[in-house]
């Protein structure tokens, strides 16, 4: 036989309460929907292209107006397109490795800082 | 068929009301009118239904709560809870694309997100916005962004430029992904819906796939504008964040 006092109920609450609170704090992965729409390759294929000729065409014009800026007319801009196209390819790794949209390689650091974006939402389009 | 025989007529910017400013051409034209159109629509759209804003909501108050609610976990669930400042942006950003997109799907109406010019603007706020967020947060210590750990330090006069490039990449990935699937997806729609004419009887079959293809672009106006969303809030996440 339990009694049912007032103080229970109130414990009760409390614990509720930190629940939903710790929920609120907690932002963390897995938020995102794992039931996502699967991949459709279309999607995949065209977000690969974005990637690898947006960055692409940003060392092009780097280069270009550093070429321009600089006079070494074409030697700037020959090199930065190497790197647009090294970044894009780096683009695509963070892409595949599930980095998702985040930059950077810091996931698999053991730092206890929660790293959201970097499940990589796997979004297509 | 008075006008428009080919399927890139759709995209055309016409001036309706022309002015002037000096050496700017200023006219109201109709790309302006819906966009127009969708920031009265998604005001109406959010303050009409939430206008009785009843304890058991109704259809549209429904869908008006559900749009807030998605976006508002969004924002939870990639930016955690320091994103909740910029909420309020991140949900305009949404309806904006959103409806912008939607209203270009209405037969003889114009989407503004398919030029490039427009998904570039709002993707270089974005971009810009971020980015000056993050140096407010940060200072100088945003630098360390472009140079990962654990990197030898040799390696940096390759490695930073690439970083660099990769995040100025950025705006421009954000603003193609979109631009790209607007107007690869109403070509395609006017292409085959130029092919129901033409074929006669026949054009049947492309009537049908006409009909599919529409319920996928309703799909894509709203995958779209999702991505957009998304992006920006993983773009924040970094921001914030800087892990």
């Amino acid at each position: 036989m339990r009694e049912r006092g007032p103080a229970d109920d109130l414990e009760k609450l409390d614990a509720r309460l930190k629940h939903a609170a710790e929920g609120a704090r907690k932002s963390g992965p897995g938020g995102l929907p794992r039931d996502r729409p699967p991949a459709n390759a279309l999607g995949l294929a065209l977000r690969v292209g974005v990637e690898l000729v947006s960055a692409l065409a940003v060392g092009l014009a780097i280069g270009w107006l550093l070429d321009a800026w600089l006079e070494t007319r074409p030697w700037l801009m020959l090199a930065f397109i190497l790197l647009g196209g090294a970044a894009g390819i780096l683009n695509v790794y963070r892409m595949a490795r599930g980095f998702g949209y985040a930059v950077g390689y810091k996931q698999d650091q053991p730092t206890g800082r929660h790293r959201p974006g970097n499940q990589g939402p796997g979004i297509e389009g | 068929m008075a006008e428009g025989h080919s399927p890139l007529a759709q995209f055309e910017i016409k001036r309706w009301v022309p002015i002037q400013v000096g050496d700017l051409d200023v006219s109201f034209t109709n790309s302006a009118t819906f966009m127009a159109l969708t920031v009265i629509g998604v005001s109406a759209f959010l303050v009409l239904g939430m206008r009785r804003h009843a304890l058991v909501p109704g259809r549209w108050q429904s869908m008006a709560e559900l749009a807030y609610v998605f976006i508002a976990n969004l924002v939870k669930d990639t930016v955690g809870t320091e994103g909740r400042p910029y909420f309020p942006f991140i949900f305009t950003v949404f309806m904006f694309v959103l409806f912008g997109n939607l209203f270009g799907m209405v037969p003889y109406g114009f989407t503004f997100t398919s030029h490039i010019i427009v998904t570039f603007a709002m993707a270089i706020v974005v971009f810009v916005g971020v980015t000056v967020i993050a140096l407010i947060k940060h200072r100088l210590h945003f630098f360390t962004f472009f140079m990962p750990p654990g990197v030898p330090l040799i390696m940096a006069p390759l490695l930073v430029p690439i970083e660099i490039i990769s995040y100025l990449s950025r705006p421009v990935s954000l603003s193609v992904r979109l631009f790209a699937n607007m107007l690869a997806g109403h070509t395609l729609l006017k292409v085959f819906a130029g092919f129901v004419v033409a074929l006669g009887l026949f054009g049947a079959f492309p009537l049908a796939f006409v009909i599919a293809l529409t319920a996928l672009e309703i799909v894509i106006a709203f995958l779209q504008a999702f991505v957009f969303t998304i992006l920006t809030c993983l773009y924040l996440n970094d921001a914030l964040h800087l892990h």
